[in-house]
């Protein structure tokens, strides 16, 4: 019991980075597929198409890549990377914990929605391939949200990592 | 169904849109000298197949045919589209009950695109086995054979299948969870109610006539519009002054065609939006009667120059594009 107490805290460590890495790559690999139907749409009319919907198709799969690097650098800030594994108190673990949330719930939902706009630029190039510019600016503008996401849960780590608690 | 559902099949009917004839093309074909130029312009554009001695009919039907063969590859269940076959299995109802009350034979009266086949209609009525057939449909084709065989008034028989069409075709409206379908399946049952009204009042039909013709909807007053017939043109025009299809009154007070020509372009107006909806059966649907105006139009058309009628009249008659 006091063995499970001792490392709570590093298991709220990796609780949190495996939920960035999870939720932030489900969300992407819903995106990622459902655009990936349009874009086999509309390259099944048209396969000259095809590098246009795959770039499309391929933006929400970045807070998949987001999600692990907060993933990665939750591990590597608790030891868990190439090191031993630091002695966290339940407080620092949680924090640990609390910090990749950002980047696990924004990651989930602005992928899937961010698939959804790409399925809607796919749409677009479809019928005007010249607007290729505009349709890619559509998605992007979710990926703001996923950036945000990123940036905080690294502020955050960074600032738990330093914390003397 | 999921809000993402049929995403690869939006996708492609999306670049099928390109294909369909626009405005412009409508002109060219106006303005071809002659028809046999507009057959070969509409070859050019891909109707039809590489064999160029088809007819118009046959082209035409090859070209429903491709939309539904598209449809049949990207839809699972086809019953979804089942509400836009229903006036094809009524129709076919209707031929099957006359040519077994007159004992007479098939000289090409039936539709083969139904949602049922149309050899299970006729078997039921020659049969009299109506329970082979969907309910609505029994009770009506049962109905309609007694008071055929019973009274020879053909036209009574039209109404009550025709009525049950139009009942099935709302329901199928009701119970779909496709906007589009809903908007369809009212605008159907409005239009035909409305051109019943006007048939009705040129007749001069009694009231407890129309009011059997007439379908229930939701944007309509059957018993005002049932009454508004029996009084008269007039009365029609002004009871519909007051509804949601106050803007075709001044068609239906030139010409019944034109005022089918409103309400065709109104139905191309309201499913225009799907053009800009990148989920859900609702672009198909749209697809499908974008499809089916498209040939309407090119069939008006081609008779107008296979008639040499002149332009003038045909561009009167020719309905707005989805594209």
């Amino acid at each position: 019991m006091n063995s499970l107490m001792s490392n709570m805290g590093l298991a709220f460590a990796i609780l949190g980075a495996a939920l960035a890495a999870c939720l932030a790559g489900a969300g992407s690999a819903v995106g990622v597929g459902v655009a990936g139907q349009a874009a086999a749409g509309i390259t099944t009319e048209d396969p000259n198409k095809f590098s246009k919907a795959l770039i499309l198709q391929l933006l929400p799969g970045t807070q998949g890549i987001y999600g692990l690097i907060i993933a990665f650098f939750c591990l590597n800030q608790v030891g868990l990377v190439g090191g031993t594994p630091a002695d966290l108190s339940l407080a620092k673990g949680v924090m640990y914990f609390c910090a990749c949330l950002p980047m696990a719930i924004a990651g989930l939902v602005s992928a899937m929605y961010q698939g959804k706009a790409s399925v809607a630029s796919i749409s677009m190039i479809a019928k005007r391939p010249d607007q290729f510019g505009k349709a890619m600016i559509f998605p992007a503008m979710v990926e703001t949200y996923a950036i945000l996401a990123l940036l905080i849960s690294l502020l955050a780590l960074i600032g738990v990592g330093g914390a003397n608690i | 169904m999921s809000d993402t559902s049929f995403t690869y099949a939006v996708a492609r009917v999306r670049s099928k849109e390109l294909g369909l004839l626009s405005s412009q093309n409508l002109e060219q074909l106006l303005s071809a000298k002659s028809y046999e130029e507009c057959l070969r312009l509409l070859q050019d554009k891909g109707w039809g197949s590489a064999d160029s001695g088809l007819t118009a009919e046959e082209m035409l039907a090859q070209e429903r045919e491709k939309t539904w063969a598209l449809m049949r590859e990207l839809v699972d269940d086809m019953h979804l589209f089942d509400v836009f076959l229903y006036t094809n299995d009524y129709h076919n109802l209707k031929a099957a009950i006359k040519l077994v009350c007159t004992q007479g034979e098939d000289f090409g009266l039936f539709i083969s695109n139904g949602s049922i086949p149309y050899q299970r209609i006729l078997e039921a009525v020659r049969e009299k086995e109506y329970g082979w057939l969907p309910s609505g449909m029994a009770q009506a084709a049962q109905e309609a054979y007694t008071t055929l065989s019973q009274t020879q008034d053909g036209q009574l028989c039209d109404v009550i299948v025709d009525r049950a069409c139009l009942d099935t075709i709302y329901q199928a409206g009701k119970d779909s969870r496709s906007d589009l379908i809903q908007l369809y399946a009212e605008l159907t049952v409005a239009s035909a109610d409305i051109k019943t009204a006007v048939r009705c009042a040129n007749t001069g039909k009694p009231l407890d006539f129309i009011q059997r013709a007439l379908a229930p909807c939701d944007t309509l007053s059957v018993s005002r519009l049932a009454k508004a017939a029996a009084e008269g043109m007039e009365s029609i025009c002004d009871y519909l002054s007051a509804t949601n299809y106050a803007g075709g009154v001044d068609t239906l007070r030139q010409s019944p065609s034109a005022f089918e020509r409103w309400l065709d372009d109104l139905m191309i107006e309201a499913i225009k939006p799907q053009q800009y909806q990148a989920f859900g059966i609702g672009p198909l649907a749209a697809y499908v009667l974008a499809r089916e105006n498209e040939i309407k139009t090119v069939r008006i058309i081609l008779s107008g120059k296979l008639n040499g009628l002149p332009e003038q009249v045909i561009r009167e008659r020719m309905r707005q594009m989805y594209v």
